[in-house]
C-alpha cells in the first residue's frame, strides 16, 4: 500500500501550528450577541420564584430566558429523556443552569446573570450511592426510576452460574471502588448560533452533531431540515462532548428571540459542572476458578454514582458488566448493575465508557486469585483468554483477537517475567478489550451508522462524511482511506466533516466507532469511484479496467486530472456514495444492544514504578503498551493514541477525581484538579500488532480508548509487587498506599479499599440461553 | 469608553496601539481587539498554560497579563512564528513527529519550546519536560511534544 500505515502529516496539522485553525470560540459573526448562564449554587433545591427584571434592565442586555422558554424535556438516550435546557422548577446539583442571558458583550452578559433573583427552597442533597439506595429524606431526584434515587437497574445470567461454582476449587470475592474523574478538555466548550430565513446553524465543540441536531429539533420545535450543526475543530473531546448541552440550546433558543448571532463559551469553572465524567462504581466480584486457573463461573455486581442526569448512563451501567468476557472465556456469567442519581454533576461517557472501573476489578481480581491458588498471574491470564472467532457467553462475536501475541510482545519487551525484584520497586501487568464502534445507534433504526459522499470534478476530490475530528485524526483516515484507492496523496483530498447540513450522516466521535465505520463507508464510496476511473481509463489505453495500476496521482498511464476529464465526458457530473450498517450482533435478550460491535481491540500493559514506602508517592518509570490495532492507517496518529490513553490511564490511577464535599465540588478548578504535567509522564513503549480484522477497512480496529484500560490495574498491580499491599480503589493517592501498610503492620489485611458492597434489591435475573460457545478445554 | 486607556506595544514585528479596556488581559486584547486567535485559552487563570505567548522572548502568560505591562514591549504570538509560507523548524517537527492532535495546546507548547531552544539549542528530555511543564496538554501524553522539540533542536543545531 501507498498511503495507508505510512507516518504521513495530518492532513489539518500545519493550520493547528499556524494558529489558522478556528475553533469554536475563534467564530464571531456580524452583530454577535454573547450569553451567559445562571447556574445554581445549591445541590438540591426548589425553585420558589424568579425574577428577572433587574437582569433586564441592565443596559446592554437583549434577552434574559428561563426554562419557561425551553419548557420541552430531551437527553441523549432515548429513556433518559430527564433535563431541560434551563430548570424553572428543581436544581439538582451545583451549576443546574436555570436562566441565560444575551447582551452586546461577555461582562454585560455576566454582570446581568448575577442580578437575577432566585429564591429557592433547599433540598437535603443525595451525596453517595448509599444515601441514593435509602429512603431520601426529601423527595427523589426524579420522577421516574426508583425504588429511592435508583435511576437503572438490571440483572442477566447467562449459563449455568450455579453448576459453576460448584465445579471450582477456589471461589475468591473482591470488593473495588473506582472514583470518578472527568475529561478535562483544553478547549472549553461553546457554541455559536444563527437564525436567518427560519433556519438555525448552530457551531458548536461536539463530537456528535447529529444529536446535537436531533435534540434541537425536538426542543426547539423545529423540523429536522431547518437545521445545520456544525462540530467546529475541536480543542479535545474524550467524551466529554458527546451529550447536547444547556449552552448549545441556548444560544439556539436566543438566536430565535434575537434574531442576532448568539455565543456561549463556557468558564473552566463550569466545564467542570458540565462534567458527563467517568462515573464512580463500586463493584463486588466473585469467581470460581479450578485449581489450574480456568474460570469456571463469575458473579459481577456494580453500582454506579450517576449524578444528578440520565445522560449515557444506563449505557454506563450495562457497560460496567459487558466486556468482561470479550477477553476471558467466562463459562457461566451473572450480571447485576445499578445506577443511581445523586446531587452532583451528571456523569455520563469518558474514555473507555463504563469498562475502565470493571476491568480495573476484574483484573486485579485475577491477580488476587493467582495469587490463591499460587499460580503466575499472567499464566492464569493466558488459560482463560478468548480465542478468534467465537461467541462469548453473553453472545458478543469475537472475530480478530490478538491476545497472545499482544501478551508475548509485552512481556519480552519488559522482561516483566525476569524482573528485579526489590520492595519499592513493582512491575503490574494487565489486559484489556474494547469495541471499534457501538453495534447499535443510539436511538432505534436501521439506517446506516456512517455514510459518504465523494464529489469529483476536474481533478478536484471532496469528500463529505459527518466524521467529526476531535483530535484523534478521524479527517486523516478518511482522506488516507480515499487517497489509497484514488492513487492520490491524503493532503490532495478536500474534507467536508462534521457538518449535518452540508455532509451526509455519521453517528459521532464516541464509542471509538469513527475509523471502522465512516471508514468503512469512505472506503466503499471510494471503491466505486474508482471503478468508474478504472473504466475510463483502461478504454483509453485499451486495456481491461483490473489492469489498471493507481499510485502517484496516476490511473495506469494517464494522470489523475486527465483520467477526470474522461470521466466527466463521459458521465457528466461525478460522484459517489458509500454507507456502513453494521451486522445484526446484538444477542436474544433485553440489555443486549451494549456490547455487541464488529470487531474489539486488545491491549496489554507493563507498567514499572517505584514506590516510597515512607511516603506512599509513587513514580511510574515506564509503560509498555502493546496494542492489537488490527492494522495501522497512519502509525505515527495512532502510537499518539496509544501514548495519550496511557497518560489519561496514568492519571485516573494516580491522581485525577472529580470529588465533592456534601455535593459541593471540591476542585472546579484546573489548579486543583491534578493532572499529569510532562514531568510526571514516563517514557511509553509503544507496540502495534496488526492481526488484519476481516471487517474493519483495510483490516483496522480502533485505538482511541482501549489502551488507557489496562494502565489503571496494572499500575495498581505493580504496587502490590513493590509492597505487597492492594490498594482497592483509585485513584490510589500516598495516602491509600500508607493506609494499607499501616494495616498491614497490624496484622490486618494488607489492603485499602471498600469494606464491603451494599444489598441492593436487583430484579429478578433474566436467564439467558448461551449460544453455541467454543469453549477451551477445562 | 472614558475608562479606556491606549497600549502601544509590537506583535510580530508590528507596531500596535489599541484603546483598551486597564483591566483587560492581554489574551482578550490578542483574541478579541486584534483577531489574532491563534492564542488560545484554557482557563483565564494562569493554570493551563493554553495562552503562552513569548514578550521579549520569553514565555509569559498571556492571562495573567495587563497592558500596562506590557507597554513597548515585543509581542509574539503562534502567528508570527512562521515565515510567511515556511514554517518554523519547531512547527514541522510538531506535524511531522504527530505532536498536534486537537492542537490547541500547540500554540503555547510551540512559543514555550521556541524560548527554550533560543536559550538552550540541544537540552535533554528532561530539559525540555521542565520547559514544558507548564503547558498542559490532555491529548499526546507530552511523548511525541518531547520528540518534536528533539527533532527540531536538532535540526536546528545543524
Amino acid at each position: 500500500m501507498r498511503v495507508v500505515g505510512k507516518p504521513l502529516a495530518k492532513v489539518d496539522a500545519r493550520a493547528k501550528v499556524t494558529g489558522s485553525t478556528l475553533y469554536a470560540d475563534d467564530l464571531i459573526f456580524s452583530d454577535t450577541l454573547f450569553c451567559k448562564l445562571l447556574r445554581s449554587p445549591h445541590p438540591y433545591a426548589r425553585i420558589k420564584h424568579m425574577d428577572l427584571n433587574a437582569a433586564k434592565a441592565v443596559e446592554g442586555v437583549v434577552a434574559v430566558i428561563t426554562g419557561n422558554d425551553l419548557p420541552v424535556k430531551y437527553g441523549i438516550l432515548p429513556i433518559s429523556q430527564d433535563e431541560h435546557a434551563l430548570e424553572s422548577e428543581k436544581v439538582r446539583y451545583v451549576g443546574d443552569p436555570v436562566a441565560a442571558v444575551a447582551a452586546f458583550d461577555e461582562e454585560t452578559a455576566a454582570l446581568a446573570a448575577e442580578k437575577i433573583r432566585v429564591e429557592y427552597e433547599v433540598l437535603d442533597p443525595v451525596t453517595s450511592i448509599e444515601e441514593a439506595l435509602s429512603e431520601p429524606t426529601d423527595e427523589p431526584i426524579h420522577d421516574y426510576g426508583g425504588p429511592a434515587n435508583i435511576h437503572k437497574m438490571a440483572a442477566l445470567s447467562f449459563g449455568d452460574l450455579e453448576a459453576g461454582f460448584a465445579e471450582a476449587d477456589h471461589i475468591r470475592e473482591d470488593v473495588f471502588f473506582y472514583g470518578g474523574n472527568t475529561h478535562l478538555p483544553m478547549e472549553q466548550h461553546s457554541a455559536i448560533a444563527t437564525y436567518v430565513n427560519g433556519k438555525l446553524t448552530l457551531w458548536s465543540s461536539t463530537q456528535t452533531p447529529h444529536y446535537v441536531h436531533r435534540t434541537i429539533s425536538k426542543v426547539l420545535d423545529l423540523p429536522m431540515q431547518a437545521i445545520r450543526v456544525v462540530a467546529t475543530p475541536h480543542g479535545g473531546g474524550f467524551g466529554g462532548k458527546t451529550d447536547p448541552f444547556s449552552h448549545e440550546l441556548a444560544v439556539c433558543k436566543l438566536a430565535m428571540v434575537t434574531g442576532k448571532p448568539v455565543k456561549c463559551t463556557l468558564t473552566r469553572e463550569e466545564v467542570f459542572y458540565a462534567h458527563r465524567g467517568r462515573h464512580p462504581v463500586l463493584m463486588w466480584v466473585r469467581t470460581g476458578m479450578k485449581s489450574n486457573g480456568r474460570i469456571t463461573a463469575m458473579h459481577f455486581k456494580t453500582a454506579l454514582d450517576g449524578g444528578a442526569y440520565g445522560s449515557y448512563g444506563v449505557a454506563t451501567m450495562f457497560y460496567t458488566g459487558a466486556l468482561q468476557t470479550t477477553t476471558y472465556d467466562i463459562p457461566a456469567y451473572r450480571f447485576e448493575g445499578a445506577r443511581v442519581f445523586t446531587n452532583k454533576a451528571p456523569c455520563g461517557p469518558k474514555r473507555g465508557h463504563g469498562t475502565p472501573q470493571p476491568r480495573f476489578a476484574l483484573e486485579l481480581h485475577l491477580d488476587k486469585m493467582a495469587e490463591d491458588l499460587g499460580l503466575d498471574p499472567v499464566e492464569v491470564r493466558r488459560r482463560n483468554y478468548v480465542s478468534p472467532n467465537t461467541t462469548t457467553v453473553n453472545w458478543l462475536r469475537i472475530t480478530s483477537c490478538g491476545l497472545e501475541e499482544i501478551t508475548d510482545q509485552v512481556l519480552q519487551a519488559s522482561s516483566y517475567v525476569n524482573r528485579q525484584r526489590a520492595v519499592g520497586h513493582g512491575m503490574g501487568f494487565a489486559v484489556a478489550s474494547y469495541l471499534c464502534g457501538a453495534g447499535l445507534p443510539i436511538y432505534w433504526n436501521k439506517l446506516p451508522h456512517s455514510e459518504c459522499l465523494i464529489k469529483l470534478d476536474r481533478g478536484g476530490v471532496t469528500v463529505y462524511c459527518g466524521a467529526t475530528d476531535i483530535g484523534q485524526g478521524s479527517d486523516t483516515v478518511i482522506a488516507t482511506l480515499v487517497a489509497e484507492e484514488l492513487g492520490l496523496w491524503p493532503s490532495d483530498i478536500r474534507l467536508v466533516t462534521g457538518d449535518t447540513g452540508f455532509a451526509p450522516v455519521d453517528l459521532g466521535s464516541y464509542s471509538s466507532r469513527v475509523t471502522f465505520m465512516a471508514g468503512n463507508a469512505a472506503l466503499d464510496a471510494a471503491r466505486k469511484l474508482r471503478n468508474l476511473l478504472a473504466e475510463v481509463a483502461a478504454e483509453s489505453m485499451g486495456c481491461l479496467p483490473g489492469e489498471i495500476v493507481t499510485g502517484d496521482g496516476k490511473f495506469g498511464t494517464l494522470s489523475f486530472e486527465e483520467t477526470t476529464q474522461l470521466a466527466q465526458e463521459r458521465f457528466g457530473a461525478i460522484s459517489t456514495v458509500g454507507s456502513y450498517r453494521p451486522p445484526d450482533l446484538a444477542g436474544p435478550y433485553k440489555g443486549s444492544g451494549v456490547g455487541p460491535s464488529p470487531a474489539y481491540s486488545y491491549s496489554a500493559a507493563v507498567v514499572d514504578i517505584d514506590v516510597d514506602p515512607e511516603t506512599g508517592i509513587i513514580k511510574v518509570n515506564k509503560v509498555w503498551l502493546a496494542h492489537d490495532i488490527g492494522r495501522s492507517i497512519n502509525p505515527v496518529s495512532v502510537r499518539g493514541q496509544v501514548e495519550g490513553g496511557v497518560y489519561m490511564g496514568l492519571g485516573e490511577a494516580l491522581m485525577e477525581e472529580q470529588a465533592y464535599r456534601k455535593a459541593m465540588p471540591k476542585q472546579p478548578s484546573m489548579l486543583d484538579y491534578k493532572s499529569l504535567t510532562s514531568v510526571d509522564m514516563p517514557e511509553v513503549e509503544t507496540i502495534l500488532v496488526e492481526t488484519d480484522d476481516p471487517e474493519g477497512p483495510y483490516g483496522a480496529k480502533e485505538v482511541g480508548q482501549g489502551p488507557l484500560l489496562p494502565v489503571v490495574p496494572a499500575v495498581v498491580s505493580a504496587v502490590h509487587d513493590a509492597l505487597g499491599v492492594w490498594i482497592d480503589q483509585v485513584p490510589v493517592t500516598p495516602d491509600k498506599i500508607m493506609k494499607a501498610l499501616d494495616a498491614k503492620a497490624k496484622g490486618q489485611a494488607p489492603r485499602f479499599g471498600p469494606k464491603s458492597f451494599p444489598d441492593i434489591a436487583y430484579p429478578q435475573y433474566v436467564k439467558v440461553d448461551t449460544p453455541h460457545v467454543a469453549t477451551q478445554a477445562i | 469608553m472614558s475608562d479606556s486607556v491606549i497600549a502601544n506595544f509590537d506583535v510580530n514585528g508590528r507596531s500596535r496601539e489599541v484603546l483598551v479596556k486597564p483591566y483587560h488581559t492581554l489574551l482578550e486584547i490578542l483574541r478579541e481587539d486584534l483577531g489574532l486567535t491563534g492564542t488560545k485559552h484554557g482557563c483565564e487563570l494562569g493554570e493551563c498554560g493554553a495562552c503562552t505567548v513569548l514578550v521579549d522572548g520569553l514565555p509569559q502568560l498571556s492571562c495573567l497579563l495587563l497592558p500596562h505591562q506590557v507597554e513597548g514591549k515585543e509581542i509574539t504570538t503562534i502567528e508570527g512564528l512562521a515565515e510567511g509560507d515556511e514554517l518554523h523548524p519547531l512547527q514541522e517537527a510538531f506535524v511531522e513527529a504527530g505532536a498536534v492532535q486537537c492542537g490547541y495546546c500547540t500554540p503555547s507548547m510551540l512559543l514555550t519550546a521556541k524560548a527554550l531552544l533560543e536559550g538552550d539549542p540541544s537540552p535533554s528530555r528532561q530539559e525540555i519536560a521542565e520547559a514544558l511543564s507548564g503547558n498542559l496538554c490532555r491529548c499526546t501524553g507530552y511523548e511525541a511534544i518531547t520528540r518534536a522539540v528533539e527533532l527540531a533542536a536538532t535540526r536546528m543545531d545543524t
